[in-house]
């Protein structure tokens, strides 16, 4: 009887407000069903589809943790580009010594293989990042404009040194051996590599959020962002989440920096600069400090850069921008902002 | 009479004066007292620098923005001179054209930007700025049947600054006064206006608005002023003032590629020319511009020698080697953002 009451106290929101509220998780199908009309030929869809998200769950590997230190702490970390280029070196670094189990034609020791050089890549940006931390933004919180110069000071002096240890030369990165070719399944081309990089992306992502939404952390975390204060007159130590947060972040981007290296199977120490481009679309895209929005943001632009580089090749350049542009006059502040803009 | 020209914003420091007058004498008479090609160009790349580095501290300095599209503006105005360079006869008309273009366009760019970025979200706008320069510099480097590609162009200037002009058969004080030093004494003058032009501007009412901004948005949009138009409308004014340093790129180089106006590179150095000369002074950016070109042009060949002596020692020989310069002015630049960040002439000023 009580509850009836009440139900009937609060009427549901009109329709159209609902739908609204859901409109940016329509986008990605959206964009899916878009690029079918406009390719009008399945298999090669399905192709560019593949790659897309492939390509946009390496993205929000990398951006993901960018979003969530700055949602928690307000940092815009330039330095993070320094991260992928140091992981992908690191990365690297142990593939070339291990070509042992790379060239043999076993999947188990070419993901062992891959496995190693992503803990190795991860713990090496894991340190630098709680050195970064510690050195290099600790003294600058609540500065913006500081912030900004003194990370991208970061990245440039990181830039350097990593010409000072592996040379000023690109380096060619091949894939494992059995990583290598496609499978061709009803005229659609499934890259083995792809399939890698989307499992591993989709496995991140459903970690984070089950982190987040469902252990004590993840609900601290997610109050610090709406709320630090607050969280902080509760007794939490909001700096020593940040921390964590900062760590696991630049380990993310460590990760993102080998999947990405064997994705291009080249790296060099600009490619963290280029893909930070990238990460910072998807950021804004789906708005500082949202995971999810993040991940949302990094399939449109991953789907968005290979349906017009096959439409379009010449649009291809700035159809991010356009996309970015597009969501932002829709919603100002991003797909999914946080609670702090 | 100076007052007029300096806008009533001296110095304010013997010492910073002194190093003023310094570089400035030290340009007027460059051609004269230090012969040479190599030492021109070094004088003529110091003037373009200023003014580049002048009209990004507006916006960095004055109005607390980061942008990481001034070299954009950069390359659109060199850019702009030089396709017109190439599609007519060389001429000064040609020459005119190119620089309105670009710097109609460059302006337009900026307050569409602006208008997009700065009214959504301010911090956004250092990150829309860095997506919307790469994909510019992508676009430059692709349309390779405009631009020229990464080999970019080449092009004649009007006769009369090219070394075949003669303005007087006779040596004066051994220097052969052909196009070269017509040129070179074009950019310096266009320079100097420029430079004294963004000092007016940053001493206006306009300007003190814009530091109001910078000290506290919140409070200055309080007492009535519209931040989101008087921000625009720096970037717009920057970005001008930017395009123009392209133009005189432009004609000095005789060569516009992506390499030497639009990388991310000379978008850096920018940013560590003005930190390290001193945001919010347009006497920094002097300052910062002069010293860096000098490091870059002669401290890699002090490093160079450094490196040859320490050939045996392993990793010290690598970490002097003349590559890794900007290794020493990216710590040089973090250090000076914690330690001194009003840069050399805050320094300088703080002792007078």
């Amino acid at each position: 009887m009580t509850d009836q009451t009440s139900d009937a106290s609060i009427p549901s929101p009109p329709l159209a407000d609902r739908l609204k509220a859901q409109a940016p998780y329509w986008t990605v199908p959206g964009l899916a069903v878009l690029g079918l009309v406009l390719i009008a030929d399945a298999s090669t869809w399905g192709t560019l589809t593949l790659a897309g998200l492939a390509m946009g769950m390496l993205i929000f590997i990398m951006a993901s943790g960018l979003t969530l230190v700055f949602g928690l702490m307000d940092v815009l970390n330039f330095g993070h580009g320094a991260f992928i280029s140091i992981g992908a070196f690191v990365g690297a670094t142990v593939l070339l010594a291990l070509t042992g189990w790379t060239g043999a034609d076993s999947l188990a020791l070419n993901l062992g293989a891959v496995l190693l050089a992503i803990v190795a890549a991860m713990l090496a940006t894991g340190g630098l990042g709680w050195f970064f931390e510690r050195v290099i933004i600790k003294p600058v919180y609540g500065a913006h404009l500081k912030q900004i110069l003194v990370t991208m000071g970061g990245l440039i002096v990181a830039e350097e040194l990593i010409h000072l240890f592996w040379g000023p030369n690109q380096i060619p990165l091949p894939r494992p051996e059995m990583l290598k070719g496609s499978w061709v399944a009803g005229g659609v081309i499934v890259e083995k590599y792809r399939v890698l990089a989307v499992v591993l992306g989709a496995a991140i992502f459903i970690g984070l959020r089950w982190s987040l939404v469902h252990t004590r952390l993840g609900l601290l975390i997610r109050a610090g962002v709406e709320n630090g204060e607050m969280v902080e007159a509760l007794g939490y130590r909001v700096r020593r989440l940040f921390v964590l947060v900062f760590v696991a972040g630049s380990a993310l981007a460590g990760l993102g920096g080998v999947m990405w290296g064997l994705y291009d199977e080249i790296i060099t120490a600009q490619m963290g600069l280029n893909i930070l481009v990238l990460v910072f679309i998807v950021v804004i895209i789906g708005g500082l400090g949202s995971v999810e929005g993040c991940f949302i943001g990094a399939l449109l632009v991953g789907l968005m850069a290979n349906y017009t580089g096959f439409l379009a090749p010449k649009v291809a350049l700035g159809s991010n921008i356009l996309l970015m542009v597009v969501i932002l006059m829709w919603r100002p502040r991003g797909l999914l902002p946080a609670g702090k803009g | 009479m100076l007052r007029t020209l300096l806008s009533e914003d001296f110095p304010r420091s013997r010492a910073l004066t002194a190093v003023v007058l310094l570089i400035v004498l030290g340009l007027v008479l460059a051609p004269f007292v230090f012969p040479g090609i190599r030492s021109l160009n070094t004088a003529a790349t110091i003037c373009i620098f200023i003014v580049l580095v002048a009209s990004y501290d507006l916006l960095l300095g004055y109005t607390g923005i980061v942008s990481f599209a001034h070299t954009m503006f950069f390359g659109i105005g060199a850019y702009g001179v030089a396709l017109s360079l190439k599609a007519f006869p060389a001429s000064w008309g040609a020459v005119a054209l190119g620089a309105g273009a670009g710097l109609v366009l460059a302006m337009g760019l900026a307050l569409v930007i602006g208008l997009f970025a700065l009214r959504v979200q301010a911090i956004f706008f250092a990150m829309v700025t860095l997506a919307v320069a790469s994909a510019f510099l992508i676009l430059a480097s692709q349309l390779s049947g405009l631009t020229g590609g990464e080999d970019g162009l080449t092009y004649r200037v009007p006769r009369e600054l090219s070394p075949a002009l003669k303005l007087v058969s006779a040596k004066v004080m051994d220097v052969r006064l052909d196009g070269r030093i017509v040129s070179y004494y074009l950019i310096f003058g266009s320079a100097l206006v420029l430079v004294l032009g963004l000092l007016r501007v940053v001493n206006s009412p306009f300007g003190r608005v814009l530091q109001a901004i910078r000290e506290n948005e919140f409070r200055a949009e309080a007492i009535g002023y519209r931040t989101a138009f008087y921000r625009t409308a720096a970037t717009c004014l920057s970005a001008g003032a930017a395009a123009l340093a392209g133009v005189l790129m432009a004609l000095w180089t005789k060569y516009t590629g992506p390499d030497t106006t639009l990388s991310l590179s000379i978008m850096i150095d920018i940013l560590l020319m003005v930190v390290i000369g001193g945001m919010g002074t347009i006497y920094g950016a002097v300052v910062g511009a002069t010293l860096f070109v000098l490091a870059k042009n002669y401290l890699q060949v002090l490093m160079a020698s450094a490196a040859e002596t320490t050939a045996g020692v392993p990793l010290l020989n690598e970490l002097v080697s003349p590559d890794r310069w900007l290794l020493w002015l990216g710590i040089l630049f973090v250090l000076s953002v914690y330690f001194f960040p009003t840069g050399i002439v805050g320094r300088l000023r703080g002792r007078a």
